[in-house]
């Protein structure tokens, strides 16, 4: 019923040695374009003719994701019957991913389940025999959806989601009725009230959208970063992480860039340790890549492990480190705690104003504590782990995404000055989206609530 | 025994607001209709509030004013008071409404029935509906007289079955005392109609001489009066006007109420009948909301023939010594004299998920039903729909499409899409928040709306048309001027810009960019604009909102555009849904009763999910390739 572009990961949702991920729709190729950019050519993939496969990098902020073959086809002669790109990604999990959630935010939407072959049926590319089992088919990812929507999300979540609803209802029920009646209901003053809400509905929003976050980096692994000046530890520490730990060590060449990744599983969580060749041969980040480099490591990174010197005084090495932390995840650890410190844990804990854990990594003493502080800063243990409701995950994602979009807006409104009416178009756009999480619709809710809530009328 | 007469088109059942916007437009549009009524002196009664208009209720009559309707028209006529509501809101809530004189009110529609060209007044009691294989061949009224009729128009009212209560005192009569129509019911169960019974409710009214508006709070009309009908002006409307008041209701009074609750038919049980919970009574106020210490009480004329004061605000069913009390305990109303009595009033009314949004009864071909017949509640929303009602009677007999309106076109969509598609267990009023699109379907903007479609069906002359051309291209005109207009950092326009608290230009911009800074409007940049023609005012008003509001109304027409969408997958009418595998039953159930016209109307039906609707595409692809 909508012939909007839809995206979604063709493949299966596992770690496989290519994966793809399908667009379609009449914006297909201007969706790809905006992500992808074709090697020598530069060619857009909007000229391409039909049936073409064009090698490229897919963009993400002027860096690429990964190194991809798109395949161009134009309607009709496509699966869908509509104009179709795939690209063809490197497997990773989280590749994949990232890529689908650029063509989200590069103006497709999320297909729901079964729908590339409902459209191809609408589309007449299959024949009328076929007709029954896409209804199936249609109702089966139907009751998975609900199952996914619904009973797979923790109740933690459906309650949040029900009782961020209530609070937007209310306030616009608030309105609504004042508009109905303006002669029994004042707005005065309601404006700051409102502003106040919806802050605090945002950041609650934000905070379920950071735990969706944290859920991808439980499967996906932290990004992490491993920094201190040369001779501080680290590669040490590097050792003692994978030495006593059952480690999984996996080197993946990356295909897009010249950095090692080094997964490290420890106790549950995934460490994708960057650049450890780096810390192995000169011990030192900083100085090898350079700080512009660093700056970009740490940027794109997770977490920061800041591995300090006991032994030694501060320096100016570990106070760039240091500024380099501001705003990120970060641990800071004081390595060689055992012997007589030149560096206490107090000054380190002033000089970067954060807590500060002292360990041997030659000793392995106070491992346990640090892989516990990195539990806490992602929030480990509140989440379920591992189950593979990924799907349903991201198309939540981008509800509360468009929930907080709808808020922001709402916040525009009142700074421009508008009127309380302009308001509830938003909030009840927020309403819907937070609702489709929950697999509700608006119905009635809203004349209800106004009813109930409000004596109404004369 | 039986007397055959005159055959007629259309008949319409009821002389209220629905019938007789239905019988204008019936015999406007070429067709000999007959009306009927229960009694010539209520045409166009107003047994309730003396308003026409209000929040969303305003919106609807001009709408209907945009396709040729009456009611604008005659209220423009007879009004007393006039007033702009949430004017300090965007222009998408403002409201206009109107205190009526009431006897004027009637008076003056019933001179337009009787002075219209091939539409007969007929005061009788229509009993029976006639139907032959499906179709309506004639109404017969009580007293045996048969006219037949190729289509017939049921806005009844509250008279169906009417009962009046208060206390434990009930009679069987429609409002203000008037005969009920007790036959017609039986007839529609016959045919098999689904009968629904609501209840509403009216105040008391009190002799203007003994109340002390001293203790009021004195309530104005607005001094510049915008006309309900695109057809006047400011100044072709403009009257000395009335004044309301305003009191209101204390512990004392709640007390009253609360001590004699279970006398109270609504709360002693003898009222069966579901009310609105817009209307509430003062009863359900007071039990409903304990934590306000008082509402609100508007003392408003019945109009300048009569001393009567209308009590807005505290409707009862209360028995008549516990009324006395209660009034009396209002500040202004301690001696108050009660002419009559406040009163509930039980009806009947048909379901009205069993008509097709062009108002006809799927059941009964040529069978249309308009007003609180429908469940609804108000003069507008009764008014609204009978035009509509009447267009598609003289539209069904011509072998044209009927007038639909869609939710993105009118308040009128909104109000027949929800009646048609939403279960309702209450009198429906219509609301701003009902309406999705609603700062698309303003009510300044309501000719530019609906008056090409009113002059297509031939209800707006030509005349008015071009006016309407005219007006139109003047603002479509000025947009384009203001936009293409561009302003440099010339000194004088950037001191302009200082001198309103405005940033300075960097760059050259319209002075249409400009309007949308919040602190500029269209008439606070004319002094930068020495090219501007002079315009009217209405022509500068679209002009201001347009280009103010203009992202806004660009995000709402985009989700229009998506909306139109979904609106034109046409479901076909002989889709037997029991053929469609997959279904959920209750979805099944549901698509069969409501029948949807299209998948958008399908989507709105309560218990039909998205899965729902798939299936339903799905299989509607293979039918339409089977056919």
């Amino acid at each position: 019923m909508k012939n909007d572009t839809i995206c979604a990961i063709a493949t299966g949702a596992t770690n496989a040695g290519i994966s793809i991920i399908r667009i379609s729709g009449e914006d297909a190729f201007t969706v790809a374009d905006r992500i992808f950019v074709a090697k020598k050519t530069g060619k857009k993939l909007a000229d391409r003719k039909t049936h073409t496969l064009t090698y490229g990098n897919i963009v993400s902020d002027n860096e690429i994701v990964d190194e991809v073959l798109v395949s161009v086809m134009r309607a009709p002669n496509s699966y869908t019957a509509e104009n179709v790109a795939e690209i063809n990604c490197h497997g990773g999990y989280a590749v994949t991913k990232k890529i689908l959630e650029l063509c989200i935010k590069a103006g497709a939407r999320l297909a729901e389940p079964g729908e590339f072959t409902k459209r191809a049926f609408l589309n007449g590319r299959m024949d009328l025999s076929q007709a029954e089992a896409v209804i199936d088919l249609i109702n089966a990812s139907n009751e998975d959806a609900v199952k996914n929507s619904v009973a797979q999300l923790s109740g933690k979540l459906r309650n949040k989601v029900v009782a961020l609803r209530e609070k937007i209802l209310k306030d616009t029920a608030y309105i609504e009725a004042a508009l109905d009646d303006p002669e029994h209901m004042d707005l005065t003053g309601f404006t700051d009230e409102l502003s106040v809400h919806v802050n605090e509905e945002m950041s609650e929003i934000k905070d379920l959208l950071s735990g969706f976050e944290n859920g991808r980096l439980i499967q996906n692994g932290i990004r992490t970063v491993i920094l201190g000046k040369p001779n501080a530890g680290k590669s040490t520490l590097l050792n003692a992480l994978t030495g006593t730990h059952r480690a999984i060590v996996t080197d993946i060449p990356g295909t897009t860039r010249d950095i090692l990744e080094e997964i490290i599983v420890i106790d549950g969580i995934t460490l994708n340790i960057v650049d450890t060749a780096g810390i192995h041969d000169t011990e030192d980040v900083v100085e090898k890549i350079g700080v512009e480099k660093a700056v970009d490591e740490i940027e794109n990174a997770d977490l920061c492990l800041f591995v300090a010197d006991a032994s030694r005084a501060l320096d100016d090495d570990d106070r760039n480190i240091i500024r380099l932390l501001d705003g990120k995840k970060a641990v800071v650890l004081l390595n060689k705690s055992d012997l007589s410190p030149v560096l206490t844990s107090d000054d380190l804990k002033k000089a970067c104003n954060r807590e500060v854990i002292s360990i041997s990594a030659k000793d392995e003493t106070g491992i346990d504590i640090f892989v516990e502080e990195i539990k806490k800063l992602f929030g480990f243990g509140k989440l379920g782990k591992k189950e593979d409701f990924y799907i349903s995950k991201l198309r939540h994602k981008e509800l509360l995404e468009n929930a907080l979009l709808s808020l922001k807006e709402v916040l525009k409104s009142i700074d421009l000055g508008m009127s309380e009416d302009f308001f509830s178009i938003d909030l009840m756009n927020a309403y819907t989206s937070l609702g489709s999480i929950i697999g509700e619709e608006i119905g009635d809710d809203l004349a209800d609530k106004i009813f109930k809530e409000f004596c109404m009328g004369k | 025994m039986d007397h055959i007469y005159e055959t007629y088109d259309v008949a319409v059942i009821g002389a209220g607001h629905a019938g007789c916007e239905a019988a204008l437009a019936s015999a406007r549009l070429g067709m000999n209709t007959i009306v009927f009524v229960v009694s010539t002196d209520s045409i166009a009664l107003m047994p309730c509030n003396p308003n026409v208009g209000g929040t969303s209720k305003g919106h609807l009559v001009r709408e209907l004013d945009a396709l040729g309707g009456e009611m604008g028209k005659n209220i423009d006529r007879t009004f007393i008071q006039s007033k702009m509501l949430n004017v300090s809101k965007g222009p998408a809530v403002h409201s206009l409404r109107a205190q009526a004189d009431k006897q004027e009110y009637s008076r003056s529609m019933r001179r337009v029935l009787e002075n219209q060209e091939r539409l007969t007044v007929k005061q009788a009691e229509v009993s029976d509906i006639l139907v032959e294989d499906g179709h309506v061949t004639g109404v017969r009224t009580f007293s045996g007289g048969v006219y037949p009729c190729r289509a017939a128009v049921i806005c009844t009212g509250t008279y169906l079955n009417a009962r009046c209560v208060y206390g434990d005192t009930y009679t069987y009569t429609g409002p203000n005392g008037l005969p009920a129509a007790n036959h017609l019911t039986d007839c529609l169960k016959k045919l098999g109609i689904e009968i629904y019974r609501f209840k509403t409710g009216t105040p008391a009214r009190i002799d203007k001489r003994s109340i002390d508006f001293s203790k009021m709070e004195e309530q104005y009309g607005d001094e510049r009066i915008v006309p309900f009908s695109f057809e006047n002006t400011e100044e072709s409307v403009k009257r000395e006007q009335a004044l309301c008041w305003l009191t209101y209701t204390n512990e004392t009074t709640h007390d009253i109420i609360r001590k004699n609750i279970d006398r109270s038919p609504l709360y002693s049980g003898n009222i069966k009948g579901t009310g609105p919970r817009y209307c509430p009574s003062i009863e359900d106020k007071v039990m409903k909301f304990p934590d306000k210490d008082r509402h609100q009480v508007f003392i408003e004329p019945e109009g300048n023939y009569t001393n009567e004061m209308y009590i807005s605000g505290m409707s009862t069913s209360l028995p008549e010594d516990v009324q006395v009390a209660m009034y009396r305990s209002v500040p202004g109303l301690e001696n108050a004299k009660i002419v009559r009595n406040a009163y509930a009033i039980e009806y009947d009314c048909l379901n009205p998920m069993q008509l097709k949004p062009s108002l006809e009864l799927k059941a009964i071909g040529g069978l249309f039903s308009a007003g609180q017949m429908n469940g609804s509640s108000g003069y507008e929303e009764a008014a609204a729909q009978g035009i509509i009602a009447g267009i598609n009677a003289a539209r069904l007999l011509k072998g044209l499409d009927p007038l639909i309106l869609d939710r993105s076109q009118a308040y009128i969509g909104v109000l027949i899409d929800d009646l048609c598609t939403k279960e309702t267990h209450e009198p429906y009023r219509m609301m701003t928040s009902r309406a999705e699109y609603r700062l698309i379907l303003r009510q300044d903007n309501a000719d530019l709306r609906l008056t090409e479609i009113g002059h297509d069906i031939g209800l707006i002359d030509d005349e008015r048309y071009e006016r309407f051309c005219l007006k139109k291209k003047q603002i479509e005109d000025e947009i384009k001027r203001l936009k293409s207009t561009m302003i440099g950092g010339k000194a004088a326009i950037q001191e302009f810009l200082v001198s309103h608290d405005s940033a300075p230009l960097k760059t050259a911009v319209s002075l249409g960019d400009l309007i949308t800074r919040p602190e500029f409007d269209y008439y606070s940049v004319a002094d930068i604009d020495p090219g501007r023609p002079e315009l009217p005012r209405e022509v500068c008003e679209q002009v201001e909102i347009e280009l103010k509001y203009e992202g806004y109304i660009t995000k709402q027409l985009q989700q229009i555009e998506a909306f139109k969408k979904t609106e034109s997958k046409m479901i076909p009418e002989n889709l037997d849904y029991d053929d469609v595998p997959s279904l959920r039953i209750e979805a099944r159930q549901k698509l069969k009763t409501i029948r949807p016209v299209n998948i958008g109307q399908a989507s709105r039906i309560s218990g039909v999910s998205p899965a729902d609707l798939s299936v339903l595409l799905v299989y509607m692809s293979k039918f339409a390739n089977k056919n």
